[in-house]
């Protein structure tokens, strides 16, 4: 049974948990706030009141469950083993079912709503653009800050739309001389709307690559968003849409540049499906066949080291939380940074902690989401490197929102925007020795 | 409930953003690590930042009858951050700063609500080391382990808390703010109330600052682990370590039970059919580590061991290790319900104290693995249970009364390092006689007459 159903799914889970409170010990909100609701204890033991009928799931109880980043750092560090991230999930489905979307109203509306903002925003343009965001002067990109809380505060740094979507920059099929495979990119919505130049870079890579790429323009938001706050209507929605639109098109792998997409196409999908004979075999098989980029490269292609340019890069790597503890994935992309010339990569102290963004987290709680950052930049800060990597442009834009806010010049990428960098670099090597 | 002018008094003084008050957050201070003990929820939990602030709440809750309940971070494991009356839960969680660390004193001064672990990363910059090393190091706060007088791994060589702490600032049942001992070693000056404090589990004052000694961190380490087939040749074992005048850190031992459960666990290579496993770990200047070890194997050897590794490096004793640090989540796994318990006997009668347990276990019919610290006497049998299962609960509770005489009858204690709280508190007289029990009440009638710290602990009111 999975978590998105029912509530009993996680009665084993809770019982493995013995209250020992390690889970304190790693916990970014619990680190900020103090509070037992805040840890993965707390929590627990909120569901098994309403499981046990001491407690009603009440709206306070839906607010209580939205006090989480999903980070799954507790899971890690719990001796017991209690997978945290499935309570969490299954605790957030149940309040929606219980008390309705309104309950989380004020998570997933905000979610909604800034969708909404910015599908408004690419229509109308560099008009919206004007109204709704105050452009920052930055040396690296093109940042904004909200001029109008909308809900979430001005303080949060956004990168400006782009002009044109990356969808619709390319066209459904880029094609190579003898390619040696097709690989279909599910590019996600901050991707596609937002930070277009990683798209190019995974485009740009893995063409260099000798690898046809194929960009099925109906594909959706993955509905991760949907599905962590409880509204598992949406995501399903959105899951068979996605999972259509790539059948149609036909590839033999799926690549995709952000955390959240590849947990919703390796284990989402195939959850929220469960009860969909037909549709849950369609996902058991692209799930079998879906890749994070870095984990692409190095292990299915693996990527040429030929043609590799110089680089002059003082790198830190932030590993996002659904890389790492989502996908086991953390030598990855460190192994392709290593692997570029002029690349000196220097390690931050704990690298793998949530920066606090978490998606909708970020909206709905706002200043303890800048808390959590705070401690991150301060650990990149004391790094004294030019540049921080990381795998996912959700984590790009709280990075970047951070630096910004503290002053500090530092240039946030995709680990590949860096490794395009190189291949750039070396054709221009080589064109300068010809 | 508590009346509504105790409320608006608490958040007057503290601000609403330290005073919670709402259902959701209540219940999440109703319970801490103790398995199958009753959950409490408080009335409200307050989280002051200064030590006038816990004095103001204190002289409050005196106005209006409330009773206080301390907490840092609810890990202990006798019920003693249970609001059992509800009232009020006085987090101590926001006093989290090391003020002081003194180099040429060899102290630290911190709040209570510093965490251990944080301290060490302090200390360690300077090549200083804080001893004392409960399982919760990285979660437990420095006033909870002061008040529980915690031990851990290393009490053989370094002892517990109590040997480390030098100075308290305190704040009275009766509102007042007092200070007493301080960066001397020696100090006569009147009684020794920061003994008395120190594993006062609440009841009688509330820390809000502590000095600490701290001393050099020993310079390498090593780890030898022996596997036996007999329980009485690793008894044998540890009294010889002993005469060799040899001082281990930590001498760690794992019953038969506790073995099979963790071997299924971790597949760490330990042999099944073991009936008992000691794990040793030597420390201090790198030329006495290696000779100790080497005498340590020799020892071991021939005292009977089937095996005996020593680790070559860090990731080795890491190896060595996973086994005893896995040891109770493996056995949490096994049933929903752990009760653990630390009884400690003198450590020549360990082997005598393992076959009781053996003993009571099949007595009772039921699953109890013991592991512990076998160098100081503090054992940790393990009753592996469900608290739902009412007829099994009842032999639980009747082995737990039977290990107590066994402990008490062996020369022992109740408690090594996890405290009374209100878990033990019966079974104190087994230990004290009435008169003894009758001192521990006008000790705390004589601070706390109108029990107002953390009532329901240790001293039963009548
Ligand atoms: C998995 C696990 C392993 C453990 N291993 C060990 C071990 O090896 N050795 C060991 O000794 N213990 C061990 N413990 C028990 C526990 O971790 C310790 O007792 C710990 O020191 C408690 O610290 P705390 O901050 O959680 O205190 P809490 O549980 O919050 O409080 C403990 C007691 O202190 C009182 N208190 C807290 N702060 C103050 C204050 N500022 N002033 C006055 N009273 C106060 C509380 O009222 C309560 O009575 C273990 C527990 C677990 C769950
Ligand atoms: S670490 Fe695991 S077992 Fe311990 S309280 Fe947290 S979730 Fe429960
Ligand atoms: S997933 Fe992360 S934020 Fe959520 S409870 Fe666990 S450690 Fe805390």
């Amino acid at each position: 049974m999975s978590v998105y159903n029912s509530l009993d799914s996680i009665t084993e889970e809770l019982h493995k948990c013995m209250k020992c409170g390690n889970c304190q010990a790693v916990c970014p909100i619990y680190k900020e706030t103090h509070q037992e609701v805040g840890v993965a204890r707390g929590k627990i033991s909120l569901v098994e009141y309403i499981l046990s009928g001491e407690m009603d799931m009440t709206e306070g109880m839906a607010e209580r469950f939205s006090l989480c980043t999903t980070c799954m750092a507790c899971n890690t560090n719990c001796p017991c083993g209690v997978r945290f991230d499935k309570i969490i999930l299954a605790a957030r489905a149940e309040a929606v079912r219980k008390k309705g979307l309104h309950a989380v109203k004020k998570i997933a509306f905000t979610a909604l709503k800034m969708q909404r903002v910015f599908d408004f925003g690419m229509k109308a343009g560099s008009i919206f653009q004007g109204v709704a965001l105050k452009h920052i002067p930055n040396r690296h990109s093109k940042l904004a800050r909200m001029r109008v809380d909308i809900g979430i505060g001005t303080e949060k740094v956004f990168p400006m739309l782009s002009k044109k979507t990356l969808r619709s920059e390319f066209p459904e099929v880029i094609k190579v001389k003898n390619p040696k495979m097709r690989v279909g990119f599910f590019t996600g919505c901050m991707i596609n709307y937002f930070y277009t130049d990683i798209g190019r870079a995974i485009i740009e890579v893995l063409t260099e690559n000798d690898i046809e790429v194929v960009i099925p323009r109906f594909q959706a938001c993955c509905g991760i968003p949907a599905s962590v706050n409880g509204d598992v209507g949406s995501a399903r929605t959105l899951a068979k849409r996605n999972l259509r639109a790539f059948e149609r098109m036909g590839a033999d792998a799926l690549v995709v540049a952000c955390s959240s997409g590849g947990t919703a196409w390796k284990h989402v999908f195939g959850e929220l499906l469960e009860n969909d004979p037909e549709l849950k075999l369609l996902a058991d098989k692209w799930a079998k066949k879906s890749y994070d980029i870095s984990e692409f490269l190095i292990h299915q292609v693996p990527f040429k080291k030929e043609g590799l340019g110089r680089v002059a890069r003082k790198v830190t790597y932030h590993d996002p939380c659904h890389l790492i503890r989502g996908q086991g994935i953390s030598k990855e992309p460190r192994e392709i940074l290593r692997s570029i010339p002029g690349v000196e990569l220097i390690e931050m102290k704990e690298a793998g902690r949530c920066c606090g963004m978490a998606g909708s987290f970020s909206l709905v709680h706002p200043d303890l989401s800048v808390q959590i950052s705070d401690r991150k930049t301060s650990d990149i800060a004391q790094t004294h490197t030019d540049t921080v990597a990381t795998g996912c442009p959700a984590c790009r834009l709280q990075l970047q929102s951070g630096i910004e806010n503290a002053g500090i010049d530092e240039e946030v990428l995709h680990t590949i925007q860096i490794l395009a960098e190189s291949y750039r670099a070396g054709k221009k090597e080589r064109k300068g020795s010809n | 409930m508590l009346a509504r002018e105790v409320l608006d008094e608490l958040v007057k003084m503290l601000g609403s953003e330290n005073v919670l008050t709402e259902q959701e957050d209540l219940l999440t201070y109703a319970y801490d690590a103790t398995a199958a003990m009753k959950h409490h929820k408080p009335d409200v939990v307050v989280s002051p930042l200064s030590t006038e602030q816990v004095a103001e709440v204190v002289k409050i809750a005196i106005r209006y009858h409330v009773p206080i309940y301390p907490r840092g971070s609810g890990t202990n494991l006798s019920g003693g951050t249970i609001p059992t009356e509800g009232g009020i839960v006085l987090s101590m969680l926001n006093l989290n700063k090391i003020l002081e660390v003194d180099q040429d004193n060899l102290t630290a001064t911190v709040q209570p609500g510093v965490i251990i672990q944080t301290l060490n990363d302090e200390a360690a910059k300077l090549g200083l080391l804080y001893p004392p090393d409960p399982g919760t190091v990285t979660t437990a706060t420095m006033g909870g382990s002061v008040s529980e007088c915690s031990g851990g791994l290393r009490g053989l060589k370094y002892g517990v808390t109590k040997h480390y702490i030098m100075g308290l600032q305190l704040v009275l049942a009766n509102g007042e703010i007092i200070r007493w001992g301080g960066k001397t070693v020696k100090n006569v000056t009147g009684y020794d109330l920061v003994a008395l404090f120190t594993g006062a589990e609440g009841t009688l004052g509330i820390i809000t600052e502590i000095i600490v000694k701290l001393i050099p961190a020993p310079e390498a380490r090593k780890s030898i682990l022996a596997v036996f087939d007999d329980v009485d040749k690793a008894g044998r074992a540890i009294a010889a370590i002993i005469r060799n005048k040899i001082i281990p850190a930590t001498l760690e031992i794992m019953d038969n039970v506790t073995i099979q459960t963790v071997e299924h666990f971790v597949h760490a290579g330990l042999p099944l059919d073991a009936q008992a496993v000691l794990l040793c770990e030597v420390d201090g200047y790198k030329e006495v580590v290696e000779r100790e070890a080497v005498l340590v194997e020799k020892i071991l050897q021939e005292e009977g061991a089937v095996q005996v590794k020593i680790a070559k490096d860090d990731q080795e004793r890491d190896l060595l290790w996973l086994a005893r640090r896995s040891a109770l989540p493996a056995l949490a796994q096994k049933r929903p319900t752990t009760v653990l318990e630390d009884a400690t006997v003198p450590r020549s009668k360990i082997p005598d104290m393992l076959k009781a347990i053996r003993r009571i276990a099949e007595k009772n019919n039921l699953q109890i693995a013991t592991f512990g610290h076998a160098g100081d006497g503090n054992l940790h049998p393990t009753i592996l249970t469900d608290e739902r299962d009412l007829e099994e609960m009842k032999r639980v509770h009747l082995a737990v009364d039977e290990i107590f005489q066994v402990a008490i009858s062996l020369g022992g204690t109740l408690s090594g390092e996890h405290g009374i709280g209100i878990a033990k508190m019966k079974y104190l007289d087994w230990e004290f006689g009435e008169a003894g029990v009758a001192v521990l009440r006008r000790i705390k009638e004589a601070l706390d007459p109108s029990y107002i710290l953390n009532p329901g602990k240790i001293v039963r009111r009548d």
